[in-house]
């Protein structure tokens, strides 16, 4: 059931249809013991649609989960940090880098601190362990920049579709 | 529409909220994000000897609470056309960020707006923005823009394009269940 009453059902839909499901679901997703059903009926698809585009999407990597959207450093502390790497080391200290479970983002970005990556753990003390731990393995000093203050309330993204 | 929402105050970082032993392993349990399966609290309820109204309960509290910000579809941006992104750091008079901040805050194209300490004299920067676009020329556009829009034209800042991305997945709260 389409509430809106635009049927997205036919072929030439799809796409919309995935369109919506990919933007309309990021925030307000059903607290109900089956959202996947509840999502196709918005939609109106079928419960068994909406879990074929999304493990799809999965695959591809368009979407990396469905679920929690944690605060940060409310459920246990993270912080961004940065570090000054030669270009020649730079590969391989950010491999060093990656393999920390304890990363989740690490990027190379244009600036004379070329390493940015996050660093999450459960608790401020095991935090501060993990950075002197990353310090010692790469031998690279972390610029540490803990989040202060939020001015960002996350709503998702509105994707633009070209 | 560039402006998604009246901006409506900031957000000051909290002492972690004690978690107690259940609401850890939920976490645990939870932040891979939820099962693909017709009833996932169930599935998850199972896992930890919740039933699943427990589980769809705790996670209503968690944003009751604010430690879970939203529930929902999370999008990687770059396989999503958005190839491009700059994190753009300001160097803010400590007296004008929270007059300033929130105006940034407020374009739908910049994912995050947060304070973090300066580290002198190596580090001026104490505001940090991103900014995601199809292409870098539309990245540049949209900061040209935010400039205009927040009075930003005297304000010292710098934008870190991303080279190379060499890991991105949602964070890990608590150790991995091992299943």
């Amino acid at each position: 059931m389409a509430h809106d009453g635009i049927n997205y059902t036919s072929v030439d839909e799809n796409s919309s249809v995935e369109q919506h499901l990919l933007n309309d679901f990021q925030h307000n997703f059903p607290l109900s013991p089956t959202p996947y059903a509840d999502m196709g009926k918005q939609l109106g698809i079928s419960e068994e649609q909406v879990l074929q585009i999304l493990q799809a999407k999965k695959a591809a990597g368009v979407i990396s989960r469905v679920g929690a959207v944690f605060a940060p450093n409310k459920v246990g502390a993270s912080t961004l940090a940065a570090m000054a790497v030669s270009e020649t080391e730079l590969e391989q200290v950010a491999e060093q880098v990656s393999s920390f479970d304890s990363i989740n983002h690490n990027y190379q970005r244009e600036h004379e601190y070329n390493l940015w990556f996050v660093i999450t753990a459960a608790s401020k003390e095991i935090l501060a362990e993990e950075i002197k731990k990353i310090e010692s393995r790469t031998g690279y000093e972390i610029l540490n920049l803990p989040m202060l203050e939020d001015y960002h309330i996350d709503l998702g993204f509105d994707i633009k579709w070209t | 529409m560039k402006v998604r929402k009246p901006a409506s105050g900031s957000e000051t970082v909290s002492s972690s909220v004690s978690l107690s032993e259940a609401d850890k392993k939920l976490i645990a349990e939870i932040q891979g994000g939820l099962p693909l399966v017709s009833r996932p609290y169930e599935v998850i309820g199972k896992k930890l000897g919740l039933s699943e109204q427990q589980v769809i309960q705790q996670i209503q509290l968690f944003l009751e609470k604010g430690l879970i910000k939203r529930m929902g579809v999370v999008v990687r941006h770059h396989e999503l056309g958005y190839r491009a992104n700059a994190m753009v750091v300001w160097d803010i008079a400590d007296e004008k960020v929270a007059e300033l901040a929130p105006c940034m805050g407020k374009f739908e194209f910049v994912n995050l707006c947060y304070r973090r300490p300066r580290h002198l004299p190596q580090w001026r920067y104490n505001l940090f923005t991103m900014i995601h676009g199809h292409d870098r020329d539309e990245v540049m556009n949209n900061l040209k823009f935010l400039i205009e829009q927040c009075g930003l034209e005297d304000t010292v800042h710098e934008a870190l394009f991303s080279i190379k991305r060499f890991k991105q997945r949602g964070a890990l709260y608590q150790p991995q269940p091992t299943s």
